[in-house]
């Protein structure tokens, strides 16, 4: 039956691990989506309507909670009872705090001189820390598990993700 | 004992009709119809040949209608009742028309939706859109042969709420039975990628006459995914004729014009635009209702430098929709031009620069998403019966709620995949706070001044409690043709509230049953004959699905009790529809409804289990 207790990685038949390999994530949703999909009840009764209806919309939050990294790892966190992203929990290092400052000066620096290769840079260098932390995160969670400290690195990666994003942003400022 | 047949659940394998079902392309300039007919999809044409039905429809005096060729050769005679591009005013209020003072209607600010004054009195662009639909509708019955089980409509993939409920209220009206709204990029995916076999990533350029659309859609496996859509609801062909007709009139040194001439010349830019494809040079020669004689000639170079900032205004959707998709251009496997304006030759050139390739032109860009359209109907009818391909559809722009300080707090981000339900929880503000109003807005903007106003709705009775004490869940739930819904709810209480987001923007059912009278004219309407008729239509559909369904998994799936429990329900539907009785059809399909409610979970489940086993995995406990 379709049970709203199982968990993402249930749903998929997929083992809870960070370190997950996405293309049988995209497999598994695929083949679901292709038995459950209202396109293949559209001349159905009421209740295969409901029912595709319900599982679509299940698999669909499912998927799109594990296909992303911070997603997927703060779910993780969840299911350990964590809760990384709770607002009680926002305290940051003072280092890492001068660092954001110091890449958010960047940020405006590069957008107030319209500099591609600005933003470039930035986002080369941001992005390839998210990577490291994301390796540090399969780590924690799925070795270590070690889960308060991933919970920490989480947070940071957050404040990547944010800053990844604005760069984002700021190519569209100054296109 | 006879060996079962295995097939794919959900497909109904019991012999039935072939049911007529058609796509129907809904264009702002053009509209098209289109079937599946004998494996094939075709455009149907009217009876000169025609396949394009130009989206003009002309009111008269006495209450008669005309559209398509007859009502557009009126255009320039009859400016003020003969409307064009409605498509542009689907959903949408005075407010939100740019240029209104180049158009020669004559606005009515209604609420919701604006109307257009008529000799035949105000009409919504949903009304008028329906008269469109009902002349498709004929042509398609009259060939095929027989009344319509259903269509499927396309729409601009950047279309928002209020826009596909217009559409769907348009259908309505029409009396089509909407299978799916369809986004327009995908359905000229559909007819590409089934003709081609193509797997891989493809983009869907749509300049039409008065939309853009670019879509990234991922092909594998019979699988469509759209990864990301952009676009711009209010650029197009269009906007290229209003460049040259401004180029006349500066070049004639005209300023002021009556409604006929702003036609008249907007007609002979047009003209001059589709032949500047062709040839390096264009006439333009008008006779004004002044006696004055236009006579200019306009050439490529020329055209090209009016029109070069309207060429690249497309070129940043297109970057937009890369990036959100995490994609650069090389990663493009293909792009499919569609739409009459990707004709122009510097469209194409821009477009091969913008992603590095020779864009494919192969099918006809005016008819590729109404043939993409049909071959998606026909699936959706229940026809085809090895359907080897899926369509994964997402949300065109982003959805969420007003919060403190005009701020939009997103429930649902942009191209999520369809359909979905989303919840987030708030929370009050003051103490004792005891009601919530909710405000749904559409839209990319941190303001809610910057979005568009979905509905506005209020849970009351929420107990006095500390302010930041109550939780109240709001719920969005979209379906799979993207029209949202919304629930609140206080967590401690249970106090709900709901909103089908379609009053304030669509038609109530009520309006719609009152246009269906109106337009039904001095002929008697009865409402009871046409509810008796669909009431019969949904009770055959049930009866055939659940046929099928015991053919295929009876057996295995229930026991003998409770196949007797089934059939003696479908026995006694198939009755109660021999007789006239609405109530009666109503309560035996509602009992057969219930009666097959277990047995669709248990299909469900066993269809799931089977997809997962394919794949090596650790043991499942589904
Ligand atoms: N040969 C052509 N060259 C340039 N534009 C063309 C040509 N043929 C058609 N068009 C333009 O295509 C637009 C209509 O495209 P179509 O795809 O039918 O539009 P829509 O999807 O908005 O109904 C009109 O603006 C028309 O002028
Ligand atoms: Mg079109």
């Amino acid at each position: 039956m379709l049970d709203f207790n199982r968990n993402h990685f249930e749903i998929f038949g997929l083992a809870p691990r960070f370190a997950l390999d996405t293309e049988a994530l995209e497999r598994a949703y695929r083949d679901i989506q292709s038995q459950v999909h209202p396109d293949r009840f559209a001349h159905a009764g009421e209740a295969e309507q409901r029912l595709s209806m319900q599982w679509t919309t299940r698999v669909n939050e499912a998927y799109q909670t594990l296909r992303q990294p911070f997603d997927r790892a703060n779910y993780l966190l969840e299911l350990h009872g964590i809760h990384a992203m709770d607002p009680s929990n926002t305290k940051m290092p003072a280092d890492f705090l001068m660092q954001q400052m110091a890449w958010r000066e960047a940020l405006e620096e590069a957008k107030a001189d319209k500099s591609f290769a600005g933003l470039q840079d930035l986002g080369r260098d941001i992005g390839g820390l998210a990577q490291a932390m994301q390796a540090q995160l399969a780590n924690l969670l799925d070795r270590q598990q070690d889960f308060p400290h991933a919970a920490e690195v989480l947070r940071k990666y957050r404040f990547m993700q944010k800053l990844l994003a604005e760069i984002d942003a700021a190519y569209e400022e100054i296109e | 004992m006879a060996l079962l047949q295995i097939s794919e659940p959900g497909m109904s394998t019991a012999p039935h009709q072939h049911r007529l079902a058609v796509g129907i392309d809904l264009g702002t300039t053009n509209s098209l119809v289109a079937s599946v007919r004998n494996g094939l999809s075709v455009v149907i044409n009217d009876e000169q040949g025609h396949p394009l039905l130009p989206s003009v429809v002309r009111y008269l005096a006495d209450g008669s209608v005309t559209v398509g060729y007859p009502a557009q050769a009126k255009q320039s005679e009859d400016p003020h009742n003969t409307l064009v591009s409605v498509k542009r005013f689907m959903g949408r209020g005075v407010r939100d028309i740019r240029d209104i003072a180049a158009l020669p209607y004559q606005f009515v600010d209604a609420p919701g939706m604006l109307q257009l004054k008529t000799v035949a009195g105000s009409k919504s662009p949903v009304e008028v859109s329906a008269e469109i639909l009902k002349v498709l509708k004929r042509r398609a019955e009259t060939a095929l042969g027989g009344d319509l089980a259903g269509a499927v409509i396309t729409v601009p993939a950047y279309f928002d709420d209020a826009q596909r409920q217009a559409t769907k209220d348009a259908a309505k009206l029409a009396d089509l039975n909407v299978l799916r709204l369809l986004n327009e990029p995908t359905a000229a995916a559909i007819a590409y990628g089934l003709d081609n076999g193509a797997e891989g990533i493809y983009a869907v350029y749509d300049l039409g006459g008065g939309t853009f659309d670019i879509s990234i859609l991922k092909l594998s496996k019979g699988v469509f995914e759209v990864l990301a859509t952009n676009g711009d609801s209010a650029l197009g062909g269009d906007d290229f004729d209003h460049r040259i007709y401004c180029w006349v009139l500066e070049q004639a040194g005209l300023s002021v014009l009556g409604d006929h001439d702003k036609r008249l010349l907007l007609t002979r830019a047009r003209e001059a635009k589709e032949m500047l494809s062709e040839r390096p040079t264009a006439g333009i020669t008008a006779m004004l209702s002044t006696g004055q004689l236009v006579d200019l000639r306009l050439d490529e170079p020329a055209f090209r430098a009016m029109t070069e900032s309207l060429v690249n205004k497309t070129l940043l959707p297109c970057r937009k929709a890369l990036r959100d998709a995490g994609l650069t251009p090389a990663e493009v496997k293909g792009v499919v031009m569609v739409g009459g304006s990707t004709r122009m030759p510097r469209i194409q050139a821009a477009v091969g620069e913008f992603f590095g390739q020779v864009p494919l032109t192969n099918l006809d860009p005016d008819k590729v998403v109404a043939l993409g359209a049909a071959i998606q109907a026909n699936v959706l009818a229940g026809n085809k019966r090895d359907d080897d391909w899926l369509l994964l559809d997402v949300v065109p722009l982003s959805l969420g709620i007003e919060t403190m300080g005009g701020l939009v707090e997103k429930i649902i981000p942009r191209n999520a995949t369809l359909p979905l339900a989303r919840a987030q929880e708030f929370t009050t503000f003051k103490d004792g706070q005891t009601a919530m109003a909710i405000h749904v807005v559409q839209g990319e903007r941190e303001l809610v001044g910057e979005c568009r106003s979905l509905a506005r709705f209020e849970l009351r009775g929420i107990p006095p409690m500390v302010a930041g004490a109550a939780r109240i869940r709001v719920t969005f739930q979209v379906d799979a043709d993207g029209l949202l819904a919304v629930a609140a709810r206080e967590m401690s209480t249970g106090i709900e509230a709901h909103i089908e987001v379609k009053p304030s923007y669509g038609l109530s059912d009520d309006e719609i049953a009152r246009m269906l009278r109106d337009s039904y004219d001095h002929a008697r309407f009865d409402v009871e004959a046409r509810q008796l008729a669909e009431l019969k239509v949904d009770a055959q559909r049930l009866v055939e699905a659940t046929e099928a369904a015991l053919a295929e998994d009876g057996e295995t799936l229930l026991d003998p009790a409770e196949r007797a429990a089934i059939t003696a329900r479908v026995a006694a539907l198939t009755q109660a529809m021999q007789g006239n009785d609405a109530q009666t059809v109503k309560r035996a399909s509602d009992a057969l409804n219930q009666g097959t409610a277990e047995f669709a979970a248990r299909r469900m489940d066993a269809s799931v289990k089977r997809a997962l086993k394919g794949q090596k995995l650790e043991e499942l406990d589904l």
